[in-house]
């Protein structure tokens, strides 16, 4: 394998590993600065319970986010250097910007967080992790950002043999940035929606700590539905905008390879790209493709063919990814409706909660599907219609390449089963009862 | 003029990284030679706990910054010291995972597997942060495209070698001295000990730096036009003595602000010698990239400035108040950092 694939598979597995810890950093500080809020406003010592146990969650997957985060930053130099020096004077802006911004905020403040059970009083302890929750947040917002600018280059100019940054307010409030902002953020709530319920419905099976997993449960399924149906609407507008501004992603997520008026929806079709053309078409909706991407029952939707073989992205990975993640939207919301209604005798439905339990990866599955559809999709390019992918890589040796790439499999897996294992030895653990807990020094829920 | 004040800013945030996080680095290469028992190694790993990671923010600023001000010499940079940033990066990851999960695991094999982690996971980047620098003061092997034309071990030249031990040192007795205010007891007065002793080291290995510096670098060169900048390595000279003076007086805290300012100063020393070049091509000077000619637009540079003035004064007020929030160890013993420091209720 050439420099090249080596990076990009590279680049593929830290991004796709370290999005397995992000989502859940992103929505469980909300949820527990709401539940630690809920604490201070009621006095109710169940709510601190709850930030107490799910914060060691929170902290296990954190760890690995901060560490798996650095390399991201990096490998922009290392691999894609002639990328980096094409458009950091943009990209590498909004980089800079995060760190300063965010990302010092939410570092400092988690130990603050962590370390400070005791010598915070409640109403300090919350407004640290609400620091952790808006930093965290924030600093998704500015990554979501440069990587937006990827997806659809805005406010630049080419000169100097470069694009240099020329309205950084256009970079920013752009739509497409915005439709990505929602659309990450709504996933990462659903994704910690769904953990919460799923390790609850696992202790509620067992009818162990009942008031403490339905009340965990409760505000898990209330925080999934609100953002479940964010993203089915949002997804919709988002797709628009693809297909506006991304024609080949979206010929591409579609397998549609003739241009055509009213183009149809198909149920199930596979892609034969070999032949440029669909194996199996099956179950079409007439002019549902042209209704869905331009709300015009006639439009016409560009196909592959239109496009050079050259510029267009994968179409089954692009495919694939994209009905994946379509469908797991769909059930997620169907899911999280019956959920809701049942919240308040959840416990008295075991067929329910075992949907719930073995529900916890789905939404990892349909994050990733997300990535893969966003990144792959915009294959060839780097920058879209800017910079193609196979001239953002750096001269290097594939050697070396090939060695980071074997060290970055053997280390990222090796920290995903212990941080998984982590995270499950202390979910089945269930809270800790009161004596224990007050018992307990700073250092348990703190770090070392 | 923006350019200047951005390599000035550039030449700061690596100062105030390795101030910071040099006493994680330090303790971590340490740790396996003062801490005995479970708890000293507790009150070891507590002394960077709450820290380590608002520490290594600055280090990702640091790139971060490279690459909004000098995008083509983090392109450059980044892509020529592929295997070395790439084996720092890793000891990063294994150390702050280290830090996080040990006390999470019960098992007495699965800790030592931790602590074995966490040195090799501070020792790495210590000694690899001095290689580079040693390398970027010399030059490296950059050809006209801006391609590296060596190896990680071209990078391993006697000069380099010398960095690396020098920049160990420095990071272990930084470290050392840190250990020293935030424990109490054997603890205390072996980490003492050890930046007692290693303090002579550390100063022969800045005096033979020194020399080798002028023989194999051209870092004294922009002293020599401009005299007056030798007032920063008289400041690191003071600096250096100032620490030994404290260490004989047992005064820790004092002790280790002199080695943040050693460390600052040996960093402003190195980079103010390399300007305007952000990175030395020792094939031919042509080829150098320079603040000049490696910058982002005047806009880019602009904003960021905007923004960097308005941030990172208020970054360093909420982590000063974090290590005064902390500023006390953490498992008995007197309270470190001045009188102001918040009450802490015994657990």
């Amino acid at each position: 394998m050439d420099t090249l694939m080596l990076s990009r598979l590279q680049f593929a597995a830290a991004t796709f590993f370290h999005f397995l810890f992000v989502p859940l950093t992103l929505g469980l500080s909300v949820l527990l600065a709401i539940m630690e809020t809920t604490y201070v406003r009621t006095g109710n010592e169940e709510y601190r319970n709850m930030a107490r146990f799910w914060g060691k969650i929170f902290l296990i997957n954190f760890a690995i986010g901060v560490v798996t985060g650095i390399t991201l930053e990096f490998q922009f130099g290392t691999n894609w250097s002639r990328y980096s020096e094409y458009v950091g004077d943009i990209f590498g802006s909004l980089l800079a910007i995060e760190a300063t911004v965010a990302f010092f905020l939410e570092s400092t403040f988690i130990a603050v967080w962590a370390f400070g059970w005791k010598r915070l009083s409640p109403k300090a302890h919350a407004v640290a992790i609400w620091l952790v929750a808006l930093s965290s947040n924030l600093s998704a917002f500015w990554i979501l950002i440069a990587n937006a600018w990827m997806q659809h280059p805005v406010g630049f100019v080419i000169r100097n043999g470069r694009a240099e940054l020329d309205d950084l307010l256009a970079v920013i409030t752009q739509p497409f940035a915005w439709y990505t902002i929602v659309h990450t953020l709504s996933a990462a709530y659903i994704l910690t929606g769904f953990f919460l319920m799923g390790v609850s419905a696992w202790h509620l099976l067992r009818k162990q700590h009942v008031s403490f997993f339905k009340k965990s449960f409760r505000l898990a399924v209330s925080f999934a539905l609100i953002f479940t149906i964010v993203e089915v609407v949002q997804g919709h507008m988002h797709g628009g905008e693809v297909a506006k501004i991304q024609p080949t992603k979206l010929a591409a997520m579609e397998s549609l390879w003739e241009t055509k008026k009213s183009a149809p929806q198909y149920l199930f079709l596979i892609p034969d790209p070999d032949n440029e053309r669909n194996a199996v078409e099956f179950g079409a909706i007439p002019g549902a493709l042209s209704m869905l991407a331009f709300h015009d029952f006639s439009a016409e939707v560009k196909g592959l063919k239109a496009f050079a073989p050259s510029e267009r992205p994968p179409v089954t990975f692009t495919f694939i990814s994209f009905r994946a993640m379509v469908v797991l939207g769909f059930y997620f919301l169907v899911v999280a409706i019956i959920g809701w209604i049942r919240r308040n005798t959840i416990e008295d439905h075991p067929a329910l909660l075992k949907v719930f339990l073995f529900s916890i990866p789905l939404p990892y599955l349909a994050a990733e599907f997300g990535w893969m559809l966003a990144e792959v999709g915009r294959q060839p390019w780097v920058v879209y219609g800017m910079m193609k992918t196979s001239n953002a890589v750096s001269a290097i040796a594939g050697s070396q390449v090939a060695i980071s790439f074997a060290a970055f499999v053997l280390v990222y897996t090796f920290l995903g089963i212990v941080a998984y294992y982590l995270m499950w030895s202390h979910a089945r653990k269930g809270p800790a009862d009161e004596a224990a807990l007050s018992g307990e020094a700073d250092e348990e829920v703190g770090y070392a | 003029m923006l350019e200047t004040i951005w390599f000035a800013l550039w030449g700061i945030l690596w100062a105030v990284y390795f101030a910071l996080d040099g006493f994680d680095l330090g303790i971590g290469t340490l740790a396996p030679f003062v801490a005995r028992s479970e708890s000293e190694k507790r009150i070891v790993y507590n002394s960077m706990g709450p820290y380590w990671n608002g520490n290594e923010v600055w280090l990702i600023t640091a790139g971060g910054v490279t690459f909004a001000a000098f995008p083509k010499t983090y392109a450059v940079m980044f892509s020529s010291l592929y295997s070395a940033l790439l084996l720092i990066l890793f000891c990063l990851i294994v150390r702050g995972v280290a830090m996080e999960f040990r006390s999470r695991f019960s098992s007495g094999a699965w800790r030592k597997f931790w602590d074995s982690l966490l040195w090799i996971g501070n020792f790495g980047p210590a000694l690899l942060f001095g290689v580079a620098f040693a390398n970027l003061f010399r030059g490296i092997l950059i050809d006209r495209a801006g391609i590296y034309q060596g190896t990680l071990f071209s990078l391993l030249n006697p000069y380099g070698l010398m960095g690396g031990i020098l920049f160990t040192l420095i990071f272990i007795v930084h470290g050392s001295l840190w250990l020293a205010v935030k424990s109490a007891g054997d603890l205390k007065e072996r980490a003492g000990r050890v930046a007692g002793r290693l303090w002579f080291a550390l100063a022969a290995a800045a005096v033979v730096f020194l020399g080798a510096t002028y023989i194999s670098t051209h870092l004294y060169d922009n002293y020599l036009i401009v005299p007056v900048l030798f007032v920063i390595p008289l400041a690191a000279v003071a600096a250096l003595v100032g620490m030994l003076l404290f260490i004989r007086q047992a005064k820790w805290l004092k002790a280790w602000f002199s080695s943040a300012l050693f460390i600052i100063t040996v960093t402003l020393f190195g980079v103010g010698g390399m300007y305007p070049n952000l990175l030395i091509s020792s094939i031919d000077s042509r080829f150098n990239l320079t603040a000049f000619n490696s910058s982002s637009s005047p806009l880019t540079l602009k904003i960021m400035l905007a923004v960097a003035l308005i941030f990172v004064p208020i970054v360093i007020a909420y982590q000063i108040w974090v290590y005064r929030f902390f500023a006390m160890n953490f498992n008995g013993g007197e309270a470190a950092a001045g009188k102001s420091a918040p009450k802490m209720k015994t657990a």
